[in-house]
């Protein structure tokens, strides 16, 4: 058994985002030889050190700039624990990517210049790290080396960091600040002997010994179906199964569920995994359910637990973080995707947006442009079992697509999952 | 459906498998014509192998593609028409040697033919109209690997466009195209070479017998240990030496290097892949040698 945390890591163009995550991948040994020749050949470094900001920039183009352009995912591992770590990149217009880093990420690593502090894109990944409930931050205070390791520098950004994340609802212990120097390799993995006045751990050991959450055993359970298993063969004429993933709570033979959203009920008959036959399946598992009742139910459909069955709906309330150049037009057909069924859809109003500054929320914007987080009415061609983002994300979260150019236009969270206490800008 | 087993969960491999079979589930569901590339390799195999986990017991829903340079090994080809065979597979071949033959393609003069595979393919996937396409590419592989989603949008000339990927969130995967582009899904995107060499020995799954140490007449070039074959042997000056050696990827055979190893069982190999300094691309491929961004630049023209 290995366990694994996903993380996600953000900062702003120049903060030395590639350098810290290639300073990991060095320091733990995750970097093979290979690699590091093809580092130390690109290298135009000055002094003579590798950069190690080559080993994570994939891309011609980012090369060329000196910047990231997509989200790249990384895998290291250290005998305590296995890590995907999702690189997402800082620069304004991939904020986007930001918000795909951490749809997924049980903790986020963000970056400021020591010589900067805190800036506008501080706030803003902090911000979508809350919208997202990432559980956990840390704030990686780097290249200190060039503030001549100086402990107020590092205590007066921590404490404006920690005042906007409490503002954006983080309790004070999901939330650690480290002093690094990535380039030089301080309280990266190891500890730096220049930060005398820092007794917290490195960034390394952080990341090994923080809790990972697990899935929510009290989760109620909930399973879009995504095909019909039917062989109708000579060995299985008869066999028909639901297969899917478990995408909260836990399921057992015997429970009752009803299928959504047409509101029948049934018996769980046997959880099948390949040729196992399980007691039990929870979040995560991609299994196949038997039901006692044969009720036509094909792709789109939600088992739910019968006594937590959300009600369909077909107008709700939910944030969005518009993700695409195009700016939202109120009105126009869109595609809703949630789960396994995807919908027309409408918004039909903007009924607010987020001062990533302040806080605020400021009333009618009449649209949502990139990057933009807001609060939007929608109504949708067929009901849908929804949950509260911030009660289940499996199901209370869906894309907003363009149905002409099938791009992704939006994050979708059901409900304000975003509670903000406005602070002075 | 014999054993009751308790669920399990949180074991590494266990989410891996989950996650893969959750993506070819979801590919089933939204597309009307995929199909896997499957070359014989561990990778590929592991594809198949994963989509009997997730359809059974019915027969996996799609077809699988070889693009053949016919730079073949023997054993591979053998190995290929075994497991089309046992899972009642239909094989459909696109073979760059008939590409070659009526003159479409030329032959290049490195004699390599694995930059030579993407127009076949591309054909191949134009003809039987596939709207998506399963690949075994790992983001762990190689860095512009590392930048690609799960689902990825090809253009309708098979283009990938690294500024124009979609943002993909949670695991909700967007599989809209237009008529004539396709999408390649990549159901290993998380795993590492080791999850893979872990998984084989977990799933006792059967593999080439080249990816396993035997003696073979081979070469040194560019650092690589080549062998003869239909695509040429040795030039002058290139000395034919007998080693005990395996393979730790399989590819076009004028191309794909063996490594020095004496890993006849797969606890001896997974040993080696835990011990080794060296990315199995960096060990074996030349053609991701060629430049800095020799595989962006593929991809871009439509490569796997």
């Amino acid at each position: 058994m290995t366990d694994l945390l996903r993380l996600a890591t953000a900062g702003s163009v120049d903060d030395g985002k590639s350098t810290l995550v290639g300073r990991l991948l060095y320091d733990t040994k995750s970097v093979l030889a290979d690699q590091l020749e093809a580092v130390e050949r690109a290298s135009k470094s000055a002094d003579g050190e590798p950069d190690l900001s080559l080993l994570v920039d994939g891309l011609r183009s980012e090369r060329e700039q000196g910047i990231t352009i997509d989200v790249a995912y990384r895998y290291f591992a250290t005998p305590r624990r296995s890590f995907v770590l999702a690189d997402t990149p800082g620069h304004v217009q991939y904020t986007r990517n930001t918000v795909t880093g951490a749809s997924t990420a049980a903790l986020a690593v963000l970056l400021v210049d020591a010589r900067h502090g805190v800036v506008e894109q501080t706030r803003r990944h902090a911000a979508v790290m809350a919208l997202l409930r990432v559980p956990r931050l840390v704030l990686a205070v780097n290249k200190i080396d060039l503030v001549d390791y100086d402990e107020s520098t590092y205590l007066t950004i921590a404490k404006e960091f920690r005042d906007h994340t409490a503002a954006l609802g983080y309790a004070e212990d999901a939330v650690v600040t480290i002093p690094v120097s990535a380039k030089k390799g301080d309280n990266v993995v190891l500890e730096s002997e220049r930060t005398p006045w820092y007794d917290g751990p490195t960034l390394l050991d952080h990341l090994e010994t923080v809790p990972v959450d697990g899935p929510d055993d009290a989760a109620p359970f909930r399973f879009p179906v995504q095909t019909v298993i039917r062989p109708r063969s000579a060995e299985h004429p008869d066999y028909r199964g639901y297969a899917g993933l478990v995408a909260a709570g836990s399921v057992s033979v015997g429970d009752e569920v009803v299928v959504l959203p047409d509101g029948q009920r049934t018996t769980v008959e046997g959880i099948d995994r390949y040729t196992a036959s399980l007691s039990s399946a929870s979040a995560g598992d991609s299994v196949v359910l038997r039901l006692a009742h044969d009720l036509g139910i094909a792709r789109g459909a939600v088992l739910v637990a019968a006594a937590s069955a959300p009600e369909p709906v077909t107008e709700f309330t939910a944030t969005l973080a518009w993700l695409h150049d195009k700016p939202l037009t109120p009105g126009r057909r869109l595609l809703v995707k949630h789960g396994t069924h995807t919908v027309q859809a409408m918004i039909t109003a903007v009924e607010d947006r987020l001062d990533i500054q302040t806080l605020a929320l400021d009333a009618d914007p009449g649209t949502l442009e990139i990057n933009d987080i807001g609060h939007v009415a929608i109504t949708v061609a067929e009901p849908l079992p929804l949950d509260d983002y911030d009660r289940v994300a499996a199901t209370g979260s869906f894309l907003v697509i363009d149905p002409q150019a099938g791009d992704t236009l939006a994050a979708g969270l059901v409900g304000r999952p975003l509670v903000t206490t406005p602070v002075d800008a | 459906m014999t054993a009751t087993l308790p669920t399990t969960g949180t074991d590494q491999l266990d989410v891996l498998e989950s996650e893969a079979i959750h993506v070819m589930r979801e590919v089933a569901g939204e597309f009307d014509r995929p199909v896997i590339l499957f070359s014989g390799g561990k990778d590929s195999m592991l594809l198949v192998h994963l989509a009997h986990k997730a359809f059974w017991p019915a027969p996996i829903p799609f077809p699988v593609l070889h693009v053949d340079t016919g730079h073949n090994f023997d054993e591979v080809i053998a190995f290929r028409d075994a497991v089309v065979e046992r899972y009642g597979l239909t094989l459909e071949v696109a073979s760059v040697q008939d590409y070659i033959d009526d003159g479409r393609l030329s032959e290049r003069a490195d004699g390599t033919r694995n930059p030579l595979q993407t127009t076949p393919l591309l054909n191949a996937i134009a003809d039987h109209r596939h709207d998506a396409v399963f690949g075994g590419g790992r983001r762990d592989e190689e860095r512009a690997r590392a930048k690609e989603r799960i689902f990825s949008l090809r253009t309708a000339f098979g283009a990938w466009e690294p500024s124009r990927q979609r943002p993909e969130l949670w695991n909700l995967y967007n599989g809209r195209h237009k008529p004539g582009e396709h999408v390649r899904v990549f159901p290993l995107s998380n795993w590492t070479e080791l999850d893979v060499w872990r998984y084989i020995q977990r799933e006792e799954i059967d593999l080439p017998s080249i990816y396993y140490a035997h003696t073979r007449d081979v070469f040194a070039r560019d650092g690589m240990w080549l062998t003869s074959g239909p695509w040429g042997g040795p030039r002058d000056g290139e000395e034919v030496i007998t080693k005990t050696v395996r393979y730790r990827t399989v590819g076009d055979g004028s191309c794909t290097g063996a490594v020095e190893s004496t890993a006849t069982t797969l606890d001896e190999v997974l040993a080696e892949v835990r011990e080794s300094r060296l990315t199995e691309r960096g060990a074996t491929r030349a053609d991701d040698r060629l430049s800095e961004a020799a595989m962006e630049d593929r991809k871009k023209e439509g490569y796997f």
